[in-house]
């Protein structure tokens, strides 16, 4: 198999400022420019990346992942070893970097695309496509600063996926838009996927990352830890690296009126630490940290848990279980315990909710406010499908 | 989606350090695009648009012309073989073409740290913002030219001929800013004083060429402090002087500069446009950390 991207040997610098001033009298001063720190951003790193392969990078924040996407796209230039690619590579970095505010999205998109190396040509034929795929038909000749952020960053999805490149990095924004948008880009990069497209890919959702790459790179302070299947490298990663994130911000929003507040969601582990990360089989706690300003009678606390398709996977609340809460007042947490745990490996959005006791008005409605990620356990079923139903197989050959 | 072209692009090709005059060549498209964007953003929010760009250099000849005529009241030279005798013609001939200078190298100074979001998200030849900047320069350039044109037509210069000769003259000052843009639009983003130390120097560039006052004034030689300096010698050591020179010359006096003036516009767009892509090729490497 030919290789789409070749890195070798790279290594990246970066300097920290002491005091980032570049000005006459530090120079004066310090007899030098500015003083600096140099951070090995990258070092020595070596990696294939085979044509038509999905190939995720892992690890921590800054760990030097988006350093090694920014250097195969030409924004970053490494110090030492060279990078070569095959074809030309497009970069899914920051969406609508580079619209101008005063400017209809049609004029963005033009201007946009060129920056992604479109021509005036390419441009004229896909122009339907992008204002389709991104839903703009009605906003396209209005300025873009009237747009909401969720328009915007649609609009820059829309023209970067439309660039169609042999090779197309991604960097942390499969979660973009609402749900309807978010499964429309996942479908759109298993489409440019199974049309043979190389994808490079960053991110911290590991269950998305074990189920979309082929193969997955585990950087470590800028350094190559290991690289192999998406399925070993993760567990090794998991293995070793998890005492992390408390509580993942989700994409999602928030309303309701407020006198009684869901302040804090987690998520704890068997042993009653806080995670990220679950497994299939392990009971697993949703803790509600809730305040409430006055006394409130009879209320309704729900939680909803979501597939990163968008599919409802369950949504639970204390009125249907028969749980009854006789009032809330002051600070408090509620728990509900999922017993080994049926959820299979991938990432999940989780909601939580308070209500009256008609469940009629939230008085908080946090809208995929976590994020985690559950990891293969037992019982395992590793091709699809987001929970286990616990079949039982049998076998009865005849004579 | 078809399935791609297998193989689309043979060769496994090494990413090259920055990039060439021929990436930016090739980025030609995405150079008119960022042109238009800085014309189009220019005039969006107000009612007469684009039509300012014709009224701010005739109000410009308007008020020259009142102060010059009835307030000041400066012996005109009188143009040679235009015969024209109008100090404010005289003066926005020469100040025309300082403007383009001041101008583009006052819009490049901020040009890479105002896309500085775009420069760290995207990649692209880096060299296309500032010479969009000076692209978009040299469009006003070229409407304030028209504006006056018509003025010394309707006056009687008889520079319409010579029209040719103007375009050269501008092409090689426009060789000659955008190696200024360059160098200087990237140096700032390394060393943030250097606008503030331009600014100056363009303070001081706008007496130091023949703009309000005519050559002639410039003293052969003077002695400092016992020391005999060639003065007009340095003084056209200014690029700008020569530039300032050419313009009057085909505009207000209606004849060819002299092949003096053509030798150092050639020299001076060479020099700064060479300069210009040493600098600039040095300084983009690190451009996107450094923002």
């Amino acid at each position: 198999m030919s290789t789409a991207v070749s890195i070798e040997g790279v290594s990246k610098r970066f300097r920290l400022y002491a005091e980032r001033n570049q000005t006459l009298k530090a120079t004066v001063v310090n007899r030098r420019r500015v003083a600096y720190e140099e951070l090995w951003a990258l070092r020595d790193v070596n990696l294939e990346i085979p044509v038509g392969s999905t190939f995720g990078l892992v690890g921590e924040n800054g760990s030097g992942k988006s350093t090694l996407l920014k250097c195969i796209s030409r924004i970053l230039t490494p110090d030492e070893g060279r990078i070569s690619v095959r074809g030309d590579v497009a970069a899914l970095l920051e969406l609508g970097a580079g619209f101008h505010p005063e400017l209809s999205g049609r004029e963005n998109v033009y201007l946009n695309g060129s920056i992604l190396g479109l021509s005036g040509r390419a441009l004229d034929k896909r122009f339907d496509d992008i204002v389709e795929f991104a839903g703009l038909e009605r906003f396209i000749d209005a300025p873009v600063k009237n747009y909401s952020s969720g328009m915007y960053v649609r609009l820059g999805f829309s023209v970067a996926i439309n660039v169609d490149p042999a090779i197309l990095l991604i960097d942390e924004v499969l979660a973009v838009g609402d749900e309807a948008f978010q499964r429309r880009c996942n479908e759109k990069i298993a489409e440019l996927k199974a049309s043979g497209r190389t994808i490079v890919v960053v991110s911290h959702a590991l269950g998305v990352m074990r189920d979309l790459c082929d193969q997955i790179a585990w950087l470590e302070n800028g350094r190559l830890q290991n690289v192999g299947t998406a399925a070993s490298v993760v567990d090794g990663y998991l293995g070793q690296a998890h005492v992390d994130r408390v509580e993942e911000k989700g994409a999602g929003t928030r309303w309701g009126s407020g006198e009684a507040r869901i302040e804090h969601i987690e998520i704890l582990d068997d042993s009653g630490k806080p995670t990220t990360s679950a497994r299939t089989g392990q009971d697993l706690v949703v803790r509600l940290h809730y305040n409430s300003t006055r006394r409130i009678t009879q209320p309704v606390f729900g939680v909803a848990i979501f597939a990163l398709t968008g599919a409802h996977v369950t949504g639970p609340n204390t009125k249907d279980a028969g749980f009854d809460i006789p009032a809330i007042e002051g600070k408090g947490h509620l728990d509900l315990a999922f017993r080994d745990l049926p959820l299979l490996q991938g990432t999940y959005d989780l909601s939580a909710s308070l209500y009256d006791s008609a469940v009629l008005s939230p008085y908080d409605f946090r809208h995929l406010a976590v994020r985690f990620d559950v990891e293969p356990g037992a019982p395992a079923e590793l091709h699809g499908g987001v929970v286990s139903l616990r079949g039982g197989w049998s076998l009865t050959p005849y004579g | 989606m078809e399935p791609m072209k297998e193989p689309r692009d043979d060769d496994l090709k090494v990413l090259p350090r920055g990039s060439s005059v021929a990436d930016v060549i090739r980025a030609r498209e995405l150079l008119w695009n960022l042109t238009l964007r800085d014309l189009r953003g220019r005039y969006r929010r107000s009612t007469l648009g684009w039509a300012w760009s014709l009224v701010t250099p005739l109000a410009t000849i308007l008020i020259f012309t009142l102060v010059f005529r009835y307030v000041l009241r400066i012996p005109v030279p009188a143009g040679d073989p235009s015969g024209l005798e109008s100090f404010a013609l005289y003066l926005v001939c020469g100040l025309i073409s300082w403007n383009f200078i001041a101008n583009s190298v006052n819009g490049s100074m901020d040009v890479l740290i105002g896309n500085g979001n775009l420069i760290k998200r995207v990649y692209f030849p880096r060299a296309t913002l500032v010479i969009a900047s000076v692209g978009s320069a040299t469009v006003t350039l070229g409407v304030e030219l028209s504006v006056l044109g018509v003025v010394l037509l309707v006056v009687g210069s008889p520079f319409l001929p010579l029209l040719p000769i103007l375009v050269l003259v501008i092409a090689f000052q426009a060789a000659f800013v955008l190696g200024l843009a360059l160098a200087l639009s990237v140096a700032n983003v390394y060393f943030r004083d250097l606008q503030y130390v331009v600014a100056i120097l363009l303070q001081l560039g706008f007496y130091a060429a023949p703009i309000i006052y005519p050559v002639s004034l410039v003293p052969e030689r003077a002695v400092v402090a016992g020391l005999e300096i060639p003065v007009a010698t340095l003084y056209h050591l200014n690029p700008a002087v020569r530039f300032v020179e050419a313009y009057r010359d085909i505009l207000y006096d209606g004849r060819i500069p002299p092949a003096t003036t053509f030798a150092a516009l050639v020299l001076s767009a060479v020099l700064a446009l060479g300069l210009g892509i040493l600098v600039f090729r040095k300084l983009e490497i690190r451009l996107a950390e450094e923002l």
